[in-house]
């Protein structure tokens, strides 16, 4: 697909929490920064936000199903009409904030993005950002699927209301994001305060921008000063906690794949296993081809392409990740072994 | 370029240009003047002279037009009515300031339009009916006979007798998002865009359905030939012209294809006499299309700018069409 320039497309960030999390807090703090930048932002609820020279729309958050077979193939219907009326004041603003409802599934809004073509033309998904109570996230997670999807589905977890538990508690919390999501860039909150650079303009869904699948730790995010001494998990040592349902699933192998064999193999797994799939991405070396090739998808939807010439420095490892519910690892493992040329 | 004619009449430069400055999102025209709808704010009138109309304090999100007056609809919540010499008035503000979503003309100067879910009939003695879908109204249309609402939404469409109090609105049932809505000018076929790049239609007598599918991206311009006979529709890299010219209409039937380029059609508007389709494509070239032998005139070059509005004056001797860019045209044939 010819790609139209990207750097044209206005950048949508969406952001996701369970009730009382603190997204309006951190979506008021994105809004009143002296950045200069202008946001128009799709919120469920006006009230609490006012800030004059952003345009702020109100959604009604209708989930709408395709009209082909697929269960968990959906859009947001209202985003949709949302964005074509926005962009008619194109130039009035430098990006667009979705605001969801605290009960709300990501993956609709994320396959906007994908699904609608109108909409993929003008703007483009740049970031899942979910805010998580500190305190009282872990109870969420076990009653709430809502939250649980939230954070899984996430690139950038704020955890936020850091004051309100201990550093062992804080810990723990960590651990089980982590055990849901090891790839996420996790930023340490009170109040939502945060480096805005952290939070927009993250490229999370540009298949440029997938440059390694390595799980991202703690100690490479140098945001959260007010809890210097808290670094118990480093690198290799985290402790993980397995989710009995939700978990990440990551391979790797330095043999070359061929493609005839895992185009079909993918399409095939995410055809079957999609509504179980969150999000999944790879890194891919084929064999007699110079080049990288890149995916990511939500759900059944892939998004692949060639992304540039192996360096000679690099190793050719073909890495995929998926994270998602009740899956094989296994099966998906033996799936992909034999995609190897 | 090897699907395009190498060689095709051009008209292109006979038009006259106007560079907008904004980008233009609908096209009507009063007698003799092309009215461009602005993407935010301003219809401008092209006639001997040009001139601006503010109309909206924020985007227009919806225009229509019976040639005698433009009704359009703004994310200022406002409904506003434009006459042929530029006066403009506010006919309603919607009570929580929402977008006005779409708006339709009816018979007996009948004017509808939606926020929401709701969608709103204003009769000629100004009294007011409402109507609340579902689900979010996606299109309106009046049907040609009687005084009656066809109403796009979530799986499906209602049409609603607007006088007639407290009577169920009569539902057609199809799953999925339906957006855009029209009814053929004799009134027996409802055919809806889709979410998904596909038409739906109902034979109104029966509610039987017709799927019309094929398409490259998702249904967002038809138009009813003269004759009602054909059904043209852009989403394609070609002209999709669906026959209705039978009592079954599509059912069973392929549809005509002209006009192919390696560029999608974004636009069409049908020629209010002849057959012929003004054809708008994704890389700014405007072509006309004669249904009978495919025969083409080109009437813009292709630049790269999607073209956004097109259309015919009541005569069908001038041409306007304009772009997402602000480029606006009107050629006189």
């Amino acid at each position: 697909m010819p790609a139209p320039d990207s750097a044209s497309k206005i950048p949508v960030t969406v952001l996701t929490g369970y009730l009382g999390a603190g997204k309006t807090t951190l979506l008021n703090r994105i809004l009143s920064e002296p950045h200069g930048k202008k946001f128009a932002v799709i919120v469920n609820e006006f009230g609490e936000i006012g800030i004059d020279n952003d345009l702020v729309v109100n959604a009604d958050e209708e989930v709408f199903e395709m009209n082909n077979g697929c269960i968990c193939c959906t859009v947001r219907g209202d985003l949709v009409r949302i964005i074509d009326g926005l962009m008619r004041r194109k130039g009035k603003f430098d990006a667009i904030i979705v605001e969801t409802t605290g009960l709300a599934d990501p993956a609709p809004v994320a396959q906007t993005f994908f699904m609608d073509e109108a909409v993929g033309a003008k703007t483009k998904l740049d970031a899942v950002v979910t805010v998580a109570d500190a305190k009282w996230l872990a109870d969420r997670l076990k009653d709430a699927p809502e939250a649980k999807n939230q954070i899984a589905f996430a690139d950038v977890i704020l955890v936020n209301k850091t004051d309100l538990v201990t550093p062992e508690e804080l810990g723990a919390l960590e651990a089980r994001i982590r055990g849901l999501n090891p790839y996420a860039r996790l930023h340490r909150t009170q109040r939502a305060k945060i480096d805005i650079n952290e939070v927009l303009g993250r490229n999370a869904f540009d298949l440029d921008r997938i440059l390694d699948i390595e799980p991202s730790f703690l100690d490479s995010d140098e945001h959260h000063h007010d809890h210097g001494h808290g670094h118990h998990h480093h690198g290799n040592g985290l402790k993980h906690y397995h989710d009995e349902e939700m978990q990440s699933v990551s391979i790797k192998t330095d043999k070359p794949l061929n493609p005839d064999k895992f185009f079909p193999w993918i399409q095939d797994l995410v055809a079957k296993d999609g509504p179980n799939i969150l999000r999944c991405k790879g890194i891919l070396s084929f064999k007699d081809d110079a080049e990288r090739f890149v995916f990511q998808g939500v759900h059944m939807i892939l998004d692949g392409d060639h992304q540039r010439p192996w360096r000679a420095d690099e190793k050719r490892d073909s890495r995929i990740v998926f994270i998602g519910r009740n899956l094989s690892e296994e099966k998906i493992r033996q799936g992909f072994e034999s995609c190897i040329a | 370029m090897s699907d395009t004619p190498a060689r095709i009449p051009s008209l292109a430069d006979r038009a006259r240009r106007i560079d907008v400055g904004a980008p233009i999102v609908g096209l009507h025209f009063l007698g003799g003047t092309a009215v461009f709808v602005l993407g935010e704010e301003e219809l401008l009138f092209v006639s001997e002279a040009e001139h601006r109309v503010p109309a909206h304090a924020g985007a227009i999100l919806a225009s229509a037009s019976d040639g005698t007056r433009i009704i359009t609809g703004g994310d200022d919540g406002m409904v506003g009515e434009t006459s042929p010499d530029g006066e403009h008035r506010i006919l309603a503000t919607d009570e929580k300031k929402r977008w006005i979503d779409n708006v339709a003309m009816g018979p007996d100067d009948a004017i509808a339009w939606s926020a929401g879910k709701t969608a709103y009939v204003r009769t000629k003695k100004g009294e007011l009916r409402t109507f609340e879908a579902a689900s979010t109204v996606a299109g309106l249309c009046f049907l040609p006979k009687g005084f009656r609402l066809a109403i796009a939404h979530y799986n499906g469409a209602s049409l609603w007798f607007p006088n007639a109090a407290g009577a169920q609105p009569e539902r057609l049932e199809w799953k999925g998002s339906h957006l855009g809505i029209t009814v053929s000018p004799d009134g027996k076929f409802l055919v809806t865009t889709m979410q998904e790049p596909t038409l739906h239609g109902w034979r109104l007598v029966d509610a039987k359905h017709m799927r019309m599918s094929g398409y490259s991206a998702r249904v967002r311009s038809l138009s009813w030939s003269a004759d009602g006979e054909f059904l043209a529709t852009s989403g394609s890299e070609q002209l999709i012209l669906w026959p209705f010219d039978g009592k079954d209409g599509p059912m069973g039937r392929q549809p005509t294809i002209l006009a192919r380029a390696e560029s999608r059609v974004v636009v069409v508007a049908c020629h209010p006499r002849q057959p012929v389709v003004a054809v708008g494509y994704a890389d700014g070239a405007v072509r006309l299309v004669r249904v009978e032998d495919d025969a083409l005139i080109l009437a813009r070059e292709a630049d790269g700018q999607p073209v956004s509005a097109l259309g015919w004056n009541e005569t069908g001797q001038t041409l306007a069409f304009g772009t997402e860019s602000g480029d606006a045209r009107v050629l006189a044939l």
